[in-house]
């Protein structure tokens, strides 16, 4: 067997596999976003039709698309949803910053347990963390039992059902994606850089802002992308924790698809989706290739 | 060494905010009540009543294997996919094979199972397979999220080592598969184990993937824990999460073991 075919048997399976179940599956999502929605299964009427004598007629439908252009319900649905991944991984940084940058300066055997520390969370069940914070955040929860006893409030505040809840479970719940990539910059900068700027003067702060920070470009910009990017689509959190104004673009997708039965318009609001997260992971894919 | 100084008490603070949400959870798991909030008692009676819930032991069941099943599949495809980009060099195609097993990590998972969903329901009409939808289509979106990350964790771990062990195996006259059998799987078997336990997990606990592609009659445990909790909180929950917790840290602390033990010189 020549080195050149042995590789090509190697790459042959994983290849086809995620051309088949990865990269083939967009094509349909792209087809049936132009299709009409019909009675049936699968509710979608073909693009294709047959008519008479071996011509074919391709009937592309464009309103789906146009109805995501024009009804503000969904242009404010994707709007929010950039917002609201955008807070939450900026949240996740300014918690997950200090926390990275402290594991990475821990004695040497102490770094594995700290990191396990931060990735457990992140193995146990998803769903079952979010639904801890029901039990903090609703009226009757945890946290307002607190603040009554503590005199502080004086009747409970709704705190479930709330933007504020919904930030914090994507921040909770994404917050090991930003940890890792942070510790993995952090944990390889020389320390003599931070010797030589404090032999020449400079103040701590002034050596983190001007020394380990930008250095660190690397990992700050991975672990918003690792958290930006899956929290746009976010479906869970938002439809347990966030109100009904939380009309995020993952959360109207399901709407669409499972209570509506209209699978053409959640495939066109699936191409928006992508569209919009292109230059992100393209981004986040040029990063991880260097 | 620097050491840590004022910076613990941000990574203090951070582990409450992480670990505050677990332990209350596992807290009430030994409540007497019914109430979810208020603790009247230590009991063991919400793990006898998880115990006796057939719906949720019968979707853990059903979770278990689809996970057992997309995690040994997905550990084939990621092995050889994380191989090739470690060792194979600039290969032609390599930037494309690199972006597509990436791509997985980062797609929402909305798109992933829309998607799926529909190259299932076309590949039915035409071709008849796979028939109907349920644990089988669901093992299959699984195995494909879980070969990305089994991808990278054993295309690092193969970083790590530098090509001189399998050369010289190979200058010893050893055949490619004998190097690989030989040298390679026990350097990146770590990872690999690694790599099976992820995909497990990550199998274990999608939602929404899973609700894409399952048919009638397929709920897996996150599809049932996602209707109950809609319903409300019950201890039962607390008492499964806790479980969860417990095992999963001691899987970890015993992978760290063998991990450490492995590598030691």
């Amino acid at each position: 067997m020549t080195p050149r075919l042995r590789r090509r048997l190697v790459l042959a399976l994983p290849w086809g596999w995620m051309a088949l179940f990865f990269l083939v599956p967009f094509a349909f999502v792209l087809t049936i976003a132009f299709a009409e929605p019909s009675e049936g299964l699968p509710p979608y009427a073909p693009l294709l039709r047959w008519s008479g004598e071996a011509t074919a007629v391709l009937q592309l439908n464009l309103a789906n698309f146009q109805l995501l252009l024009e009804d503000p319900y969904y242009l404010d649905a994707y709007l929010r949803s950039l917002r609201v991944a955008a807070v939450s991984a900026t949240l996740c940084l300014l918690i997950g910053y200090p926390m990275a940058l402290a594991i990475a300066r821990a004695p040497e055997h102490r770094r594995n347990l700290l990191l396990m520390l931060v990735i457990l969370p992140f193995w146990t069940s998803f769903l079952l963390r979010v639904t801890a914070w029901i039990g903090i955040l609703q009226d009757q929860g945890w946290l307002n039992g607190l603040l009554l006893g503590l005199g502080i409030i004086a009747a409970p505040i709704p705190l479930l059902y709330t933007d504020t809840a919904m930030y914090l479970g994507i921040t909770y719940c994404y917050l090991p994606f930003m940890v890792l990539p942070l510790y993995a910059t952090l944990s390889k900068l020389d320390p003599s850089l931070l010797e030589a700027a404090e032999d020449l003067g400079a103040r701590p702060w002034r050596a983190f802002l001007q020394v380990t920070l930008p250095l660190s470009l690397p990992g700050i910009v991975a672990g918003f992308l690792l958290v930006f990017i899956p929290a746009v689509g976010e479906f869970v959190i938002p439809e347990l924790l966030g109100g009904p104004g939380a009309q995020l673009i993952g959360r109207v997708l399901w709407t669409e698809f499972f209570q509506n039965r209209d699978w053409p318009l959640a495939s066109a609001l699936a191409i928006v989706l992508l569209a919009a997260l292109v230059g992100p992971i393209a981004l986040f894919q040029w990063r991880a290739g260097r | 060494m620097r050491g840590i100084g004022r910076l613990a008490i941000p990574l203090g603070l951070g582990f409450a905010f992480l670990y505050l949400p677990i332990l209350l959870m596992a807290l009430f798991s030994f409540n007497d009540s019914r109430m979810v909030t208020t603790f009247t008692g230590f009991s063991l009676r919400w793990y006898d009543s998880l115990w006796r819930n057939e719906v949720l032991m019968g979707a853990l069941g059903l979770s278990l294997r689809i996970a057992a099943i997309s995690a040994t599949m997905a550990t084939i495809l990621g092995v050889l996919a994380g191989f090739a980009l470690a060792r194979f060099g600039r290969f032609r195609g390599r930037a494309g094979f690199g972006a597509v097993m990436a791509a997985p990590l980062v797609m929402p998972e909305v798109i992933t199972g829309l998607s799926l969903l529909l190259l299932f329901v076309a590949m039915e009409s035409a071709f008849g397979f796979p028939a109907g939808r349920g644990a089988s289509t669901i093992a299959i979106a699984h195995a494909t999220f879980g070969a990305a990350y089994v991808a990278v964790v054993v295309q690092s771990r193969l970083a790590d080592f530098d090509l001189s062990l399998e050369e010289a195996a190979m200058d010893l006259g050893a055949r490619p598969w004998k190097v690989f059998s030989v040298i390679t799987l026990p350097l990146i078997a770590p990872g690999i184990a690694a790599g099976w336990l992820l995909a497990f997990t990550l199998s274990l606990d999608d939602l929404v993937i899973a609700s894409f592609v399952s048919g009638p009659g397929a709920s897996t445990l996150p599809m049932v824990i996602f209707s109950t909790v809609r319903l409300g909180l019950t201890p039962e929950l607390y008492a499964l999460a806790t479980l969860l917790v417990v095992l999963v840290g001691l899987a970890l602390g015993l992978a760290l073991r063998l991990l450490r033990g492995r590598s030691a010189p």
